[in-house]
C-alpha cells in the first residue's frame, strides 16, 4: 500500500512535467494550428537558463520559477515573430518542420557551448529530504512538483475560463473561423499564445532542473513523450493534454516499478490503444480528426 | 491557399505541399536525365570516398521511399527510422548469423520491415495530416526502445558489431568498399524503379487522387484507407531495402539507425531535394551525405547547428526544393507550360504575400 502511494506520487510528479509542457504545445494548437516540435527543446532550454543563471548570477530556484518563464516567454515571441509566423498561412505541417530544424540547432548549439555531461544543479534546502505522515515517506521535492504544477494548472484554468483572454483562447482553439467571423481580432492574439506556451515548456524545465539531469539531450525523448500525450489526451483538448500528461506520467512510474524494461513502450502501447478506440484522443472530439 | 492558420485542411498536405510529376518521365528529356544520372551514379566513387558514395546512394533511395509516401499520398511519416533502422538490424543479423549474402540479407529486411509497417500503417491512416507525423513518430520511438532493451539480440547500446558483407564469395565486394558499391547500385536503381512504377501505375493515380481530395476518392468507391495502408507498405519496405545495405556497407548496426533523429534526416533530404518530384530525393541525399562528410571531417562538432539551419532556411525560402526549383526553371526554359501541374504545386500562389 505504502509503496502504491509512493509509486503514485512519483508518477503524478513526473507527470507534472508532461502535463505542464503539454498545456503549452495544446494551447499553441490550439490558437496558431502549430506543433511545436522544438517544445522540448525549450524544457531543456529552461532548464539549462536556470542553471546557467544559477552559476553567473547565483539566482536561486525560487526565482528561477519566476525568471526563467519570462525570459522563455521572450525567446517564445522572437521565435514566433522571425521564424514562425511567416508560414503561419501555409500547411501546419511546414512550421512543424521549421520547428524540427530549430529543435537540431537549439540542441547542438547548447551541446556546443555546455557539453554533454550535463550542468550542476543545487536544489534549495527546503526541499531536500522527505516528508512523514505516518509510515508514510515521500520525498519533499515530488510533492512540492505535484504541488506547484497543480496550482499552475489551476492557474491557467481560471485565466482560461474567467478571463476575456481565455474566452478568446479558447474559442479559437475551438473554432477559430466562427471566432473571426465573429469580430475576434484572433491574429493579435497568437503572438503572445505563442511565448506564453513556450513559457509554460521553459517552466516545466526549471520544475525539472533539481531533479534530473540538465543535459542539451533533455528534450530529446520527452518531446516524443509529449507528442504521445496530446495524441492520447486529444490535441485540440486542453483539459486532455494536462490528464493525459499525469496519465502517462503515472504508467511510466508504475512501468518502472513494475517492468522496468517496459515501462517506455507502454506509454506507446496506451497511445496505440486510445487511437484504437478514441481516434481524437480522450477528450479530443471527432471532427477534429 | 486557404485563410490564415487553416488546419482543416490537414489531409490536403500533399496538395499543399507538392506537385504531381516532377519533369522525369516525360519521353526523350525524361530518357535522357535517366541517362545521365545513371552515368553519374556509376562514377560516383570515382570522385568521392566509396563508402560516402555508398551512403549517398542509401540515403537516396530512402528519400525516395519517403518521397512516396509524401510527395503522392501526402502523408508526412516522421517514423521511417523504424522501417530504415528494423531492416537494418534484421539484415545485420542474418548476416551474422546465417551468413546470408547482402542483397539477400537486405531482401529480408525489406520484408521485415514491410511487416512493422502493416499494423503501423493500419493504427497510423486513422489520423492524417500533423496526427500522422506525430503517430509515426512514436511508433517508431516504440521500435527504438525495443531495440535498446533487447540487448540480447540487439546489443543494445552497442549495436550489432561485425556485420559481414557475404557475396558469392567475390572477395574484391566482400572486402572493398569500391566493388561493394558496384554490387549494391544495381539494388538501389531497381528500387527506385520501383518506386517510379508504383507512381505512374493506375494505383499511383489513385494515390494522388487520395491525397488531393480524400472526400471525392471515397466517393468514387476508392478505399483510401487501403490505399494509404498499401503506399505505406510499399514505403516501408524499399526504406527498409536502402537501410539493409547502408548496415552491411558499414558493418554494423547502431541505434542512432532507429532513432527519430533519422527519421528527421530523411525528411530534410526529401524536403531539401524537393517534395513530389520523387528524384529530388537524389538530389537532397547528395547535397546532405557530402556535407555531413565535410563537417565530420573537418572536426566541427555541431553538425545540427548546420543541418538545423538548413532545413529552417529551406522550409521558409526553397520549400520546392532543389529539383523542383530546377524543374520550374527547365519547363519555363522549353516554354512548356504544366498548367495542371501548376495549380496545385506548392511554390505558386502560396508564397507569404510579402
Amino acid at each position: 500500500m505504502n509503496e502504491i502511494l509512493q509509486y503514485t506520487l512519483q508518477g503524478l510528479a513526473a507527470g507534472s512535467f508532461y502535463a505542464l509542457a503539454a498545456l503549452g504545445l495544446a494551447i499553441i494548437f490550439g490558437v496558431l494550428g502549430v506543433v511545436n516540435f522544438a517544445h522540448g527543446a525549450c524544457y531543456m532550454l529552461g532548464a539549462v537558463v536556470a542553471a546557467v543563471l544559477q552559476d553567473l548570477l547565483g539566482l536561486n530556484f525560487w526565482l528561477a520559477l519566476l525568471v526563467v518563464p519570462v525570459v522563455m516567454f521572450v525567446f517564445g515571441v522572437v521565435i514566433e515573430r522571425l521564424l514562425v509566423s511567416r508560414l503561419i498561412a501555409l500547411d501546419p505541417l511546414y512550421n512543424f518542420l521549421l520547428t524540427f530544424g530549430l529543435t537540431l540547432l537549439l540542441v547542438d548549439l547548447v551541446k556546443r557551448q555546455y557539453g554533454v555531461s550535463g550542468l550542476p544543479y543545487t536544489r534549495p534546502d527546503l526541499l531536500t529530504g522527505q516528508i512523514t505522515l505516518g509510515a508514510l515517506r515521500l520525498p519533499t521535492y515530488q510533492v512540492f512538483v505535484l504541488a506547484f504544477s497543480l496550482l499552475v494548472c489551476a492557474a491557467v484554468w481560471l485565466l482560461m475560463t474567467r478571463t476575456r483572454i481565455g474566452m478568446i483562447v479558447r474559442a479559437s482553439t475551438e473554432k477559430s473561423e466562427l471566432t473571426r467571423a465573429l469580430g475576434v481580432d484572433v491574429n493579435r492574439w497568437v503572438t503572445p499564445v505563442f511565448g506564453f506556451g513556450i513559457a509554460l515548456a521553459g517552466l516545466a524545465g526549471v520544475l525539472a532542473a533539481p531533479f534530473r539531469a540538465i543535459t542539451a539531450d533533455m528534450g530529446s525523448s520527452f518531446i516524443i513523450i509529449l507528442f504521445a500525450v496530446v495524441v492520447i489526451g486529444g490535441l485540440g483538448s486542453i483539459v486532455g493534454a494536462v490528464v493525459a500528461g499525469f496519465i502517462v506520467g503515472l504508467v511510466e512510474a508504475f512501468g518502472q516499478a513494475y517492468a522496468p524494461a517496459l515501462s517506455q513502450i507502454a506509454i506507446f502501447v496506451l497511445m496505440a490503444l486510445v487511437i484504437l478506440v478514441r481516434p481524437a484522443g480522450l477528450f479530443g472530439r471527432e471532427e477534429n480528426a | 491557399m486557404s485563410s490564415p492558420t487553416s488546419t482543416s485542411d490537414a489531409t490536403g498536405t500533399g496538395a499543399a505541399l507538392a506537385g504531381t510529376g516532377g519533369f522525369l518521365g516525360r519521353s526523350r528529356r525524361g530518357w535522357l536525365l535517366v541517362g545521365l544520372g545513371l552515368v553519374l551514379a556509376l562514377a560516383l566513387p570515382w570522385f568521392v570516398y566509396p563508402p560516402v558514395a555508398m551512403d549517398i546512394a542509401c540515403w537516396a533511395l530512402f528519400a525516395v521511399a519517403l518521397d512516396l509516401l509524401l510527395g503522392y499520398a501526402g502523408l508526412l511519416s516522421f517514423g521511417h527510422a523504424a522501417f530504415w533502422g528494423g531492416s537494418a538490424y534484421v539484415a545485420g543479423l542474418a548476416a551474422i548469423e546465417w551468413g546470408l549474402p547482402f542483397p539477400l540479407a537486405a531482401l529480408l529486411g525489406a520484408v521485415f520491415a514491410m511487416a512493422l509497417a502493416w499494423p503501423v500503417g493500419v493504427l497510423s491512416v486513422r489520423r492524417s495530416g500533423i496526427y500522422f507525423a506525430m503517430v509515426t513518430l512514436a511508433f517508431a520511438q516504440m521500435l527504438f526502445f525495443v531495440v535498446n532493451q533487447w540487448r540480447g539480440l540487439t546489443g543494445g547500446e552497442n549495436g550489432l558489431q561485425g556485420v559481414p558483407a557475404h557475396f558469392f564469395g567475390v572477395e574484391a565486394v566482400e572486402d572493398q568498399a569500391f566493388y561493394f558499391y558496384y554490387a549494391a547500385l544495381p539494388i538501389i536503381v531497381a528500387g527506385m524503379w520501383f518506386a517510379w512504377r508504383v507512381v505512374h501505375s493506375p494505383f499511383g493515380r489513385v494515390l494522388v487522387a487520395t491525397r488531393d481530395n480524400p472526400a471525392r476518392a471515397r466517393a468514387l468507391g476508392y478505399d483510401v484507407e487501403r490505399y494509404r495502408v498499401l503506399v505505406f507498405v510499399l514505403s516501408a519496405g524499399l526504406a527498409g531495402l536502402a537501410g539493409g545495405i547502408f548496415a552491411i556497407s558499414h558493418g554494423f548496426v547502431s541505434l542512432q539507425e532507429v532513432a527519430w533523429q533519422t527519421s528527421g534526416k530523411v525528411v530534410l533530404i526529401t524536403v531539401l531535394g524537393g517534395i513530389g518530384t520523387l528524384w529530388g530525393g537524389i538530389a537532397g541525399a547528395v547535397v546532405i551525405v557530402l556535407l555531413e562528410d565535410f563537417l565530420a571531417s573537418s572536426g566541427f562538432d555541431g553538425i545540427g547547428i548546420i543541418t538545423g539551419a538548413v532545413f529552417i532556411v529551406v522550409v521558409l525560402l526553397f520549400r520546392r526544393g532543389v529539383w523542383g526549383t530546377l524543374s520550374d526553371l527547365l519547363g519555363r526554359r522549353t516554354g512548356r507550360s504544366h498548367a495542371v501541374e501548376r495549380s496545385i504545386s506548392a511554390g505558386d500562389g502560396e508564397e507569404p504575400t510579402a
